[in-house]
């Protein structure tokens, strides 16, 4: 299952960041999962929340630059090696990965990472085949609490 | 519509013999009025009986900003000060401003030729006019109110700023003309398409926008964004407010009222004429004006000239945009950078808005550099660094390509360059020199 994140453009201004979390924040929108890619001069904050669509609104009405991206959660197991798993099949099956992060919580005692994949069906089916579980957007946001 | 049919489709052989007719009497009235220019034309060598046709114009004396400033405040006027109907006042960069001081008659030639460029723009009597120009000392505002007046457009009397105001006008009025600056007219189109508004539910069809410099580029992108046309006028208040040349509806350049303002391309360096067509610095004599006519007076605006008839009809010569100023030119390692071909460059890259600032710098070695500052659009923003590290590319290459000199882009978040609803301020220089 594909799960919408949103990715927004900030100048390496210290004080964007805080701004974009606390404008999130004073409007309901949980953040899940963040990561900061940085080039020397801007970056792109990558955001996994519980209102996507709106939170891309919201973030665009306080003049940002925001859009949406689907990206896949995989659950990798939380032992030595673990990922390395993950990683193994999804080279075996030449799926190129633009990104990778991980999530701030943990739905169980597995580890949670983000996945963008250049070609997400395709990943999809892969994952399914080889039994490697993908979160649900229901899953995650019940794993609010 | 052609406002002046008499004066603005003249037989050229009428218009010469029109202008030599007030170059003699303009010549006579300066001498025996104002002692700074009875000295200059002793001093020059030439009597007032060697100006015998305006091509005899060239044995004037020129009039300078510096002498605006020399003889502030009304020491070029050719008539006393209690006389005068309105003063207009540029601000200069340093010392005095700039002062012009308007006769009654001055007022109403500056009406005639506000009139004259509504008319070229396509406006008709019964237009209404939405002025979003200044008023006030600066000549903006009251140049196409006194313009629309005389053609008998109704107007809006706006002013500048109130972004908010001037669009719920305009939705409720349905204005067919916008008069302002072309910066401000991109702001207020921004602010209505973030309000919802569509191009279609935009009423203005014409716009007459001028007192900063602008390309064809990013009148391209008026027109399309604010789907109308958008048209440049050109004057500065020494000559007269806007109104001094306009572009016709098949916008081939801005036809200059040459009976009443004469023109004429010089070389800056050389202060000869240069071929028609070539780039040369702009110099206006105001054939008529009474309150304080001047002589050969420098514009510092950098225009061609086209003497042609254009296919509108007119037969007053056409100058080009302007290319740029002889003063506010940036001299980067040696090569003359004009902002307008920044913004040329920005406008062939479809990634980024033509929202800029430049920034020149000097290391610590004493190398110039450029930063570019550019706003990133929402439409082509990429969730990967790459992908944006690639608009930012381009816009480089576009920009050096046409600048020819090397330069650093920088890609700023949407609104942070800072928008003023008047001029726009391009080049921040923190060189030292
Ligand atoms: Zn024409």
């Amino acid at each position: 299952m594909k799960i919408t994140q949103m990715s927004v453009f900030i100048e390496n201004t210290k004080g964007r960041l805080f701004d974009l979390c606390s404008i999130l924040g004073k409007n309901n929108i949980n953040i899940k999962a963040l990561t900061l890619a940085e080039s020397h001069e801007f970056g792109i904050v990558r955001l996994v929340v519980d209102k996507a669509e709106d939170a891309v609104e919201i973030a665009r009405k306080n003049g940002f630059i925001a859009s949406l991206a689907h990206i896949v959660a995989i659950e990798v197991s939380d032992d030595p090696g673990g990922l390395a798993e993950v990683l193994k099949v999804l080279s075996e099956n030449d799926l190129n990965i633009e990104y990778m992060y991980g999530f701030v919580e943990k739905a169980s005692d597995k580890a949670l990472m983000v996945f963008k994949f250049e070609d997400i069906d395709k990943a999809l089916e892969v994952l399914c085949k080889n039994k490697i579980p993908v979160i649900s957007k229901e899953t995650l946001n019940f794993s609010k609490n | 519509m052609i406002f002046n049919e008499k004066f603005e489709t003249m037989k050229l052989e009428d218009l010469k013999n029109l202008q030599s007719e007030r170059l003699r009497a303009l010549a006579k009235y300066v001498y025996e009025r104002s002692p700074v220019y009875k000295k200059r034309i002793d001093e020059s060598g030439y009597c007032l009986s060697d100006i015998k046709t305006i091509d005899d114009i060239t044995k004037l004396p020129f009039t300078t900003k510096d002498d605006m400033r020399d003889y502030y405040p009304f020491g070029l006027f050719s008539m006393d000060s209690s006389k005068v109907a309105e003063f207009h006042v540029s601000s200069g960069t340093t010392g005095n401003p700039v002062v012009s001081g308007y006769s009654k008659d001055d007022v109403d030639l500056w009406g005639e030729a506000a009139a004259r460029s509504i008319g070229a723009a396509g406006g008709k009597a019964g237009d209404i006019i939405q002025v979003a120009y200044g008023y006030g000392l600066f000549t903006g505002g009251l140049g196409l109110h006194y313009g629309a007046l005389k053609f008998g457009c109704p107007i809006m009397p706006m002013s500048s700023g109130q972004t908010k105001r001037q669009i719920k006008l305009m939705s409720d009025f349905k204005p067919r003309i916008l008069a302002c600056t072309p910066s401000f007219a991109m702001y207020m189109g921004e602010e209505a398409h973030s309000l919802g508004f569509k191009p279609e539910n935009i009423s203005w069809e014409i716009g007459i926008f001028g007192a900063e410099p602008w390309t064809t580029a990013m009148q391209n992108e008026i027109d399309r964004s604010l789907g109308m046309l958008a048209t440049d006028i050109y004057g500065l208040s020494e000559i007269t407010g806007p109104g001094v040349a306009q572009e016709c509806h098949l916008r081939q350049g801005l036809h200059i009222w040459s009976d009443v303002f004469y023109p004429e391309i010089i070389d800056p360096k050389t202060d000869l004429p240069v071929k028609e067509g070539e780039l040369g610095e702009l110099v206006i004599t105001t054939l008529t004006r009474t309150g304080m006519p001047l002589l050969r007076y420098r514009t510092r605006d950098l225009v061609s000239i086209n003497n042609e008839v254009c296919a509108c009809g007119r037969t007053a010569p056409r100058i080009s945009k302007i290319q740029g100023r002889t003063d506010d030119m940036i001299v980067i390692r040696g090569i003359n950078v004009f902002p307008t071909q920044i913004e040329y460059a920005l406008l062939q890259v479809e990634e980024s808005l033509p929202n800029y600032q430049i920034i020149v710098d000097r290391a610590d070695k004493g190398l110039d550099t450029i930063e570019v500052q550019v706003e990133i659009d929402q439409k082509f923003f990429s969730d990967e660094i790459k992908g944006i590290e690639a608009v930012k590319q381009k816009i480089k290459k576009s920009i050096e390509q046409t600048i020819l000199v090397g330069v650093n882009v920088k890609l700023v978040e949407p609104k942070t360059i800072a928008r003023s609803e008047g001029k726009a301020k391009r080049v921040i220089d923190n060189r030292k020199i």
